[in-house]
């Protein structure tokens, strides 16, 4: 009785025939809306003059749109410690998941490919690592930090985020590089390739996909980190996200810096998500253990 | 499914029983390939650990044994009592809901042919900083209904089921025939007569907030055998212009006022005005006081205090929902799609329904990327921090807190490191479970 047609029919094409499709329809759009709103308001609030904010709510806008002015993003720019933060946000990130990516990528190889003793009890301690809090490490490296000088530096910063990314990122690379196929390392070695070169021309090139979603990954989970910044920066070496921070305790106020602050920070990590999606899903999907 | 990429991807052709070193390294170069992750790993994990658990054994000053007082802390200090009751809020409701709400939309969205559109709009909040949610959601959660979205939709829809009053605020002026009566309600000081026209003037509300159908007040006409009446906004900009106690054509009738007359305490007729504020009662009035109830005055309602003791977690947690809802949705339609097809048509076949088919075959194939959901989910609740710090004012961070703030609160604002490490092993100690069985699950792909 089963027509070939109906047989293809997943649960939620059978849920969409049932309800005639338009009850499923309008229930995701509203969904949709519902997720998208927050969003929307926190755009347009960042587009209002304060005068206006304090006046009405922000979808008063939709009747009155001459309301929109990028003045709030101008006298934004013009500030100086938001800038600077900007500025040390891009410095934060960017050496920090660099260096997760070369060293990650050094231990995952040698995890992958080299003979040592006690290799995989080594491994397993580190993925045994994958799940610790940020939080456990707070006040020790604080106290580290503060013995060698690094607190308060950009440098203490990253070097904290590399180490809480290292696990991680150990762990995907060294499942991914286990899969490249033995005799294309074995050719590249009779080709009288050293251990770096086997490295960086045949190993990384071959594990790109797993590269870039790590990196994706550590990228946003640095960009968008307030916490370690918070513990660990100075008012000098502060990340946009604590610098707006400060601002929250006066919320209402200032909403003309906290809404396009926050904005300006989340352009960013929403044009790596869009240009990139598929990467950062199987990162997320690799790291659904962290 | 979950760990794309790991050695035991279902399908992938087996990897030789034992990768010998193709290279034939040595092992001071294999040494130096693990070092620099080893050493950051041992400085900057490991040894927080182990300092961690040895000062949570500390007293305040770290000089001091303590034994376990700071872990009796947990369960005496007020601050963290609060947080462990939320902290367990928090990972009862959160995780389940965001995978419950993840499995409905993977479900509903897998033959939409926007789906695609659909899955990018709500697993997009995953991609922003928590600091970003935070400040969306304090406008989302604003009090004033003008403001904050929540509440603009909740007294919009509080108000098409209970009418508002009209009138807040409005009270008698000066030389009133009205005097407040019990419960905010104005009695006139006189029984009122039929055929004798009654003013009952007040003042105070915002010419702004009359309401749109109030029309030019005008006097009311005597009628015989009826009682008669305006009531109005006696108030008139600008000196010397109108009188008090009468109405003028610059002022407008109170329409809709609710007015009752009362004998004995006990009501015996009641009217509407109309938009110019007239209005008129039966016979039965004469001799009654009037009266304007107190409907006519109750404040406008202004919706619920989102962020007010009570409601501040779960409205964090709501905003929790926001975001990672998608990030189980995301996860569980890549198990729903691994589901073989033909499973469910066999089902379907043996006469099951489609509930029974999800409940017997769907549910039972995706329970293991459920409980990864889940498991992921909890962990990851148990170290919120940046959404409470943010959304919660300071009026009611209090009542928000959780452990994570209470760690950051403890170790940086009041110098209590002793107590915060204890919180911080409290925490290592919940997630061990998790540790132990990633480290298992791998021991199996690994040793092959």
């Amino acid at each position: 009785m089963t027509n070939p047609v109906k047989a293809e029919r997943s649960l939620g094409g059978r849920i969409v025939e049932k309800l005639g499709g338009g009850a499923v329809r309008v229930f995701l759009i509203l969904v949709g809306l519902f997720w998208l709103v927050p969003t929307i308001g926190l755009l347009i609030s960042s587009l209002r003059s304060p005068e206006d904010m304090s006046a009405s709510g922000w979808w008063k806008v939709f009747a009155e749109p001459s309301q929109l002015t990028v003045d709030s993003y101008q006298k934004l720019l013009e500030n100086g410690d938001i800038t600077n933060s900007l500025f040390n946000t891009v410095l934060i990130t960017v050496p920090a998941t660099v260096l997760v990516v070369v060293i990650g990528s050094l231990a995952g190889y040698a995890f992958a490919w080299m003979e040592f003793p006690g290799r995989d009890w080594w491994f397993l301690a580190v993925v045994g690592l994958l799940v610790v809090p940020v939080q456990v490490a707070l006040i020790p490296i604080a106290e580290l930090f503060g013995k060698v000088g690094l607190f308060g530096s950009v440098l203490g910063v990253i070097l904290f985020h590399v180490g809480f990314g290292l696990p991680f990122a150990v762990f995907l690379l060294r499942n991914f590089f286990a899969e490249i196929p033995r005799e294309l390392l074995e050719a590249a070695r009779l080709d009288g390739a050293g251990e770096l070169r086997l490295f960086t021309r045949v190993v990384m090139p071959l594990g790109g996909p797993a590269i870039a979603s790590l990196g994706i990954f550590q990228f946003l989970w640095v960009w968008n980190d307030m916490l370690v910044a918070l513990v660990f920066t100075n008012a000098d070496s502060q990340p946009i996200t604590v610098a707006l921070q400060t601002q929250v305790r006066q919320f209402g106020n200032n909403i003309d810096v906290l809404a396009p602050g926050a904005f300006i920070s989340m352009v960013v990590p929403l044009a790596v998500f869009f240009a990139f999606q598929r990467q950062f899903v199987s990162g997320v999907m690799a790291g659904a253990v962290k | 499914m979950a760990s794309a990429g790991a050695a035991g991807a279902p399908g992938a052709p087996a990897p030789p029983r034992v990768r010998r070193s193709v290279t034939g390294t040595r092992r001071t170069v294999a040494a130096l390939f693990l070092l620099p992750a080893l050493v950051l790993l041992g400085a900057l994990v490991v040894y927080p650990i182990g300092y961690s658990v040895v000062r949570s054994f500390y007293d305040q000053s770290g000089d001091g044994f303590a034994g376990l007082d700071n872990y009796k802390a947990l369960f005496t200090d007020d601050g963290i009592r609060t947080a462990l009751k939320n902290n367990v809020l928090w990972v009862v409701f959160a995780p389940t809901v965001a995978t419950a709400l993840g499995l409905i939309f993977a479900v509903l969205t897998e033959r939409i042919r926007w789906g695609t559109a659909f899955k990018l709009v709500v697993f997009m909040p995953m991609a922003i900083s928590m600091l970003a949610a935070g400040i969306i959601f304090r406008l989302v959660y604003d009090q004033d209904p003008d403001k904050g979205v929540a509440n603009a939709v909740w007294v919009g829809v509080h108000d098409t089921f209970a009418q508002s009053s009209a009138f807040p605020k409005a009270h008698p002026g000066r030389q009133s025939p009205l005097e407040a009566a019990q419960g905010g309600a104005f009695l006139t000081r006189e029984p009122v007569r039929a055929g004798d026209p009654v003013s009952l003037p007040l003042v105070g509300v915002p010419p702004d907030q009359m309401p749109g159908s109030a029309e030019k007040a005008a006097p009311a006409p005597a009628e015989p055998g009826k009682v008669t009446g305006t009531t109005w906004q006696d108030f008139t900009r600008g000196k010397g212009v109108g009188t008090l106690g009468a109405p003028d054509p610059s002022e407008l009738g109170y329409a809709g006022m609710r007015i009752e007359a009362v004998k004995d305490g006990k009501v015996v007729a009641s009217t509407t005005a109309a938009g110019d504020g007239t209005f008129t009662l039966p016979e039965a009035a004469d001799g009654a006081q009037l009266r304007l109830p107190a409907s006519n005055f109750k404040e406008a309602y202004n919706g619920l205090d989102w962020l007010g003791p009570s409601l501040v977690t779960p409205a964090i947690i709501g905003s929790y929902i926001w975001m990672w809802a998608g990030f189980a949705m995301v996860l569980i339609a890549a198990g729903l799609a691994s589901v073989p097809r033909e499973l469910l048509e066999a089902a379907r076949v043996d006469g099951a329904n489609e509930w029974q088919v999800f409940r017997r075959v769907t549910v039972p194939l995706l329970a293991p990327v459920l409980a990864v959901v889940t498991v992921t989910l909890m962990i990851n609740v148990l170290k919120v921090f940046d959404l409470v710090f943010i959304i919660a004012p300071g009026s009611s961070q209090d009542d928000a807190n959780v452990l994570a703030l209470e760690l950051y609160r403890k170790g940086f604002s009041e110098d209590q490191p002793g107590i915060a490490s204890a919180i911080a092993v409290f925490l290592l100690l919940l997630v061990i479970p998790v540790m132990w069985f990633n480290v298992r699950r791998l021991r199996r792909e690994v040793r092959r």
